[in-house]
């Protein structure tokens, strides 16, 4: 079934420089794995279209059963230099959390959120 | 080993400059504690501090340390608490001086120690650095600093715990610092009170573990946590308290009768906040790998932190150079229903028309529609057609031409009667030019930078 990764997981993001980081930690062990495979730094780089104009790169955390990304180039230049409201990428996990992700249909019992479509 | 030494309190009590002026002082006064750290510095700090001591050679500092300190001293003398905060700025004697001042008034003159570290601030030594081979080349984009040497308005090496064991160790009760890392705030007591090496690597590295989730306040404690924040009291929120142990574990939790939640999940975000390559997060005394860290709910509000490794320091420090880097600025008008995004749009075009009729010429012109898809952009996805306000947020910017940002600044208010319908929400008044200021991030042989302490009894 679908579910938003909203229902999965949860994040935090900020900023360093013009490079947004947004750490994404699965909200039970077993979702872990779903991450690992569904969330890569391409499809964060699709999910992100229009906004990252730069390269993603994601590293493992299975101790934290987390990810961590850092979109290069997505904040208008960052800091000052930045016209955006959200030039410090406060808001980009949420964005993040938008994404909708394939998981096994067993799963369907412990997610809270409600699954979209398939389901 | 004293009971003291075998668990050493460290409480967190700001997280930037502006942060909520309650926390420290309910750090020290709603349950034990032996430290108090506070962060006040962001790299846009450092500039504004560095203008404000242009303009007066006494200023250049977190002004609101000082009154905090006239408030909490007294107790924190009693109590044994020892305060530890980079409050110096760009200008750490003048901050001594006025907490000397504070504290006399408190009657603590001839009962309360202060030191002072200096050595941090590189401005006035840019072109001898310079000089001598030292290039402070862009970190990111390898260019040498002599290409914006003219519009530099800081310069500091971020410092580690050296200095301010030394303090300690001289008996300061409060240490003021300027740019030291934020993490050595919170593991430089760590490394006093258990007597580290300066070369036990994991046991350093779990101090910096300790001072990341230290760093930004209230972010490890619920602050922003995205798990179940309905349930959360922020309206007295306790800050972090790391419970130290000598043989490198931790334990992260707050105040029983304040509000906030220590868990696992808090924890985790605030260790991802801006935490960058987690297999290599440098710091001036060593370099943790944050894919160690294993953290555990003990109790409530509780979470023990373990097994952090890590290994040698660098040779270098890290330098964060400020520079001029432009001028902006950033109009705003809302719109309200029927059809406000639509109203909102040709608003836009109006200004964008206008400005090309004027030949202002700008490096970007960029439009937000708040209310509408600002944050998240393309990725918010379909919009009612049936918002109920909408706010136009356009900015401009420019590299140097300062009389061209100013002149935008003019053609928002004539919106006001001259543009779509239902326009409001203007009383600000016109923006305001802005300096835009940029950073330079840069590395610096350690050997270069030599740190000053002074430690003296409140006159």
């Amino acid at each position: 079934m679908i579910v938003r990764l909203l229902d999965i997981a949860h994040a935090r993001s900020g900023d360093k420089g013009d490079t947004a980081n947004i750490g994404l930690i699965a909200l039970r062990p077993e979702f872990y794995p779903i991450l690992v495979k569904e969330v890569t730094a391409d499809r964060v780089k699709a999910h992100f279209n229009g906004v990252c104009h730069g390269l993603v790169e994601r590293f493992e955390l299975r101790n934290l059963m987390a990810l961590n990304f850092l979109l290069h180039n997505s904040l208008g230049g960052g800091g000052t230099l930045s016209l955006r409201t959200d030039a410090q990428a406060k808001t980009f996990s949420a964005a993040l959390l938008r994404m909708e992700v394939e998981v096994p249909d067993e799963l369907g019992d412990v997610i809270e959120g409600r699954p979209r479509g398939g389901g | 080993m004293s009971a003291r030494a075998e668990c050493a309190r460290i409480a967190a009590g700001q997280g930037f400059w502006g942060d909520w002026l309650e926390a420290p002082v309910l750090q020290v006064e709603a349950g034990p504690i032996d430290y108090l750290v506070m962060d006040y510095l962001a790299e846009v700090t450092m500039s504004i501090l560095q203008k404000q001591r242009n303009r007066d050679a006494s200023q250049g500092y977190a002004r609101d340390f000082v009154p905090l300190i006239g408030r909490i001293l007294g107790t924190c003398i009693d109590r044994g608490i020892r305060v530890i905060a980079n409050a110096g700025g760009v200008n750490p004697l003048s901050c001594r001086d006025a907490v000397f001042d504070v504290a006399a008034a408190a009657g603590l003159a001839g009962r309360a120690r202060v030191g002072v570290i200096t050595g941090d601030d590189l401005l006035e030594r840019i072109d001898e650095l310079l000089a001598a081979g030292i290039e402070l080349r862009n970190m990111e984009t390898g260019e040498p600093l002599e290409s914006v040497r003219g519009r530099i308005r800081s310069a500091n090496a971020y410092i580690g715990a050296a200095p301010i064991i030394e303090a300690l160790k001289d008996g300061a009760d409060v240490v003021i610092a300027g740019r030291t890392t934020d993490t050595a705030l919170t593991y430089a007591p760590m490394m006093f009170e258990h007597g580290w090496a300066p070369d036990d690597w994991d046991k350093l590295a779990a101090g910096v573990v300790a001072g990341h989730i230290n760093e930004c306040g209230a972010q490890a404690t619920g602050g922003n946590t995205g798990v179940d924040w309905r349930a959360i009291d922020y309206s007295e929120i306790g800050y972090p308290i790391i419970e130290s142990f000598a043989d490198g574990e931790f334990v992260v939790t707050k105040h029983d009768k304040l509000g906030g939640r220590v868990t696992v999940a808090t924890v985790a975000e605030q260790l991802l906040y801006e935490m960058g390559d987690p297999s290599e997060y440098i710091t001036p005394d060593c370099v943790a790998d944050f894919r160690t860290i294993q953290l555990e709910q003990e109790a409530p509000d509780r979470v023990r932190v373990h097994g952090v490794r890590g290994s040698s320091a660098t040779d270098q420090l890290k330098v964060s150079v400020s520079y001029l880097a432009g001028y902006k600025a950033l109009g705003r008008m809302a719109y309200s229903w029927p059809d406000a995004l639509e109203k909102a749009r040709a608003a836009d075009r109006t200004i964008r028309g206008r400005i090309e009729r004027m030949d202002l010429r700008f490096d970007e012109i960029h439009t937000e529609y708040f209310g509408a898809g600002a944050c998240h952009g393309p990725l918010a996805g379909p919009l009612g057609d049936d918002l109920p306000e909408v706010e136009l947020r356009i900015g401009v910017k420019h590299s140097n031409d300062r009389a061209a940002v100013e002149r935008f600044t003019r053609e928002i208010a004539g919106l006001i009667l001259a543009g779509p319908p239902t326009a409001t929400g203007f009383g600000g008044g016109r923006p305001r030019v802005q300096e835009m200021v940029a950073y330079w991030p840069a590395l610096i042989p350690k050997f270069q930078v030599q740190t000053r302490v002074e430690v003296e009894v409140v006159p």
